[in-house]
């Protein structure tokens, strides 16, 4: 558990760390999950790498279950920033409806467009192929 | 033990281990409820934890600073949550890989939909300058669309709030929408979730199926590169 999380938080360190060294306009834990993300494939390459948390998906103590148990979760990250809202209730008042009623919009108006791009382009790409 | 109630709870108010609890124990609450509903749309664990803790700290005159200090603890962990993300990845290459072109052309059109469509919508509205700019990279994970919202010079905490709104409408939406539009795909489907909604969204999609969990975490990091780079551009265009 220990080494997994230690992987994980040192994977996001070198993203920090990499992000303000060249003044990249990505957050840190993206280039991190890149990391992690060429770590495990990396792994399966060379036997040399397949040790400690990265010694395979059926040992007990790996990042797979370490990020597994994050995962899990996640909706419960986002409560303390959420909370925020209490500091915002007078803004709220005054452009409250507004706010919600464009949010909403924007919301149902990305799903849509996304979805429907992402079925198109693959229905174009999938011709002639067999569909996955 | 402490010989007025008053002085204990004086103490404990500045604790985080105080606030630590109620933010663990209210989603351990709320996500049961959840889980009872069998994942209903609208027990939403987010949603009611948030306005569940939000009333206890009104009700106790407690600021919202003082509540951060206990839970800033859970929300660090959003980095290294965003990091284990390679995991259903990695685990998941090969249907990824198939879809890499699909998932490329959805990401530019649908990440320039999320930004243009707020500030439109916003603009329309006639809000102020200040409160568009602190929309306008609401699809975004907190973190980044904080980062993006401050080097705009706007309100990083009216960002914060907006995201969480926006992660809360996509993941209540999301179900009935793609159901209603009988899209069965759940790569497409949890692409969408994560583009629109990030974590909250990807959340959701992990709780309705694995391939939708693993499109949406995918959808969420590749958002926060591409509307880094254009919140600013989108800005300079549509608002003068």
């Amino acid at each position: 558990m220990i080494a997994s999380l230690s992987l994980i938080l040192l994977c996001q360190l070198v993203g920090e760390v990499v992000v303000r060294g060249l003044n990249l306009p990505m957050p840190g834990p993206v280039i991190g999950l890149l990391l992690l993300l060429v770590l495990l494939l990396a792994r399966d390459r060379f036997a040399v790498l397949a040790r400690g948390p990265l010694q395979g998906p059926l040992q007990a103590d790996v990042v797979e279950g370490a990020s597994r148990g994050l995962l899990a979760h996640l909706s419960l990250l986002f409560i303390p920033a959420g909370v925020g809202v209490v500091q915002k209730l007078d803004l709220l008042a005054e452009h409250g409806i507004a706010i919600l009623l464009i949010l909403l919009a924007s919301v149902v108006i990305t799903l849509l467009m996304t979805v429907a791009t992402f079925l198109l382009a693959s229905r174009l790409l999938a011709r002639g192929e067999d569909r996955p | 033990m402490s010989d007025n109630p008053f002085s204990l709870w004086v103490y404990l108010s500045q604790s985080p281990l105080l606030w630590l609890t109620v933010t663990l124990l209210t989603y351990a609450i709320a996500d049961a409820v959840s889980l009872a509903t069998h994942r209903h749309p609208l027990a939403n664990p987010v949603l009611h934890s948030m306005w569940i803790i939000g009333a206890f700290l009104l009700l106790t005159g407690t600021s919202y600073t003082t509540y951060f200090g206990g839970a800033q603890f859970v929300h660090f962990l959003l980095g290294p949550a965003t990091v284990a993300l390679a995991v259903p990845l990695y685990e998941n290459r090969k249907v990824v890989a198939a879809a890499i072109l699909p998932m490329l052309v959805a990401l530019v059109v649908g990440s320039i939909t999320a930004i243009v469509s707020v500030v439109l919508l916003a603009q329309a509205a006639g809000l102020p300058r200040a409160i568009i700019l602190s929309l306008a990279p609401k699809s975004v994970t907190a973190g980044v669309a904080m980062g993006i919202s401050e080097s705009l010079h706007a309100d990083p905490s009216l960002t914060a709030v907006a995201v969480v709104l926006t992660g809360i409408m996509g993941a209540i939406i999301v179900t009935p929408l793609m159901n209603r539009a009988r899209i069965t795909d759940f790569r497409a489907r949890g692409f969408a979730v994560g583009l629109a909604a990030h974590g909250i969204g990807t959340a959701r999609a992990f709780q309705v199926d694995a391939v939708a969990g693993v499109f949406a975490g995918i959808a969420m990091s590749l958002n926060a590169l591409v509307t880094s780079l254009l919140v600013p551009i989108a800005v300079t265009f549509l608002i003068r």
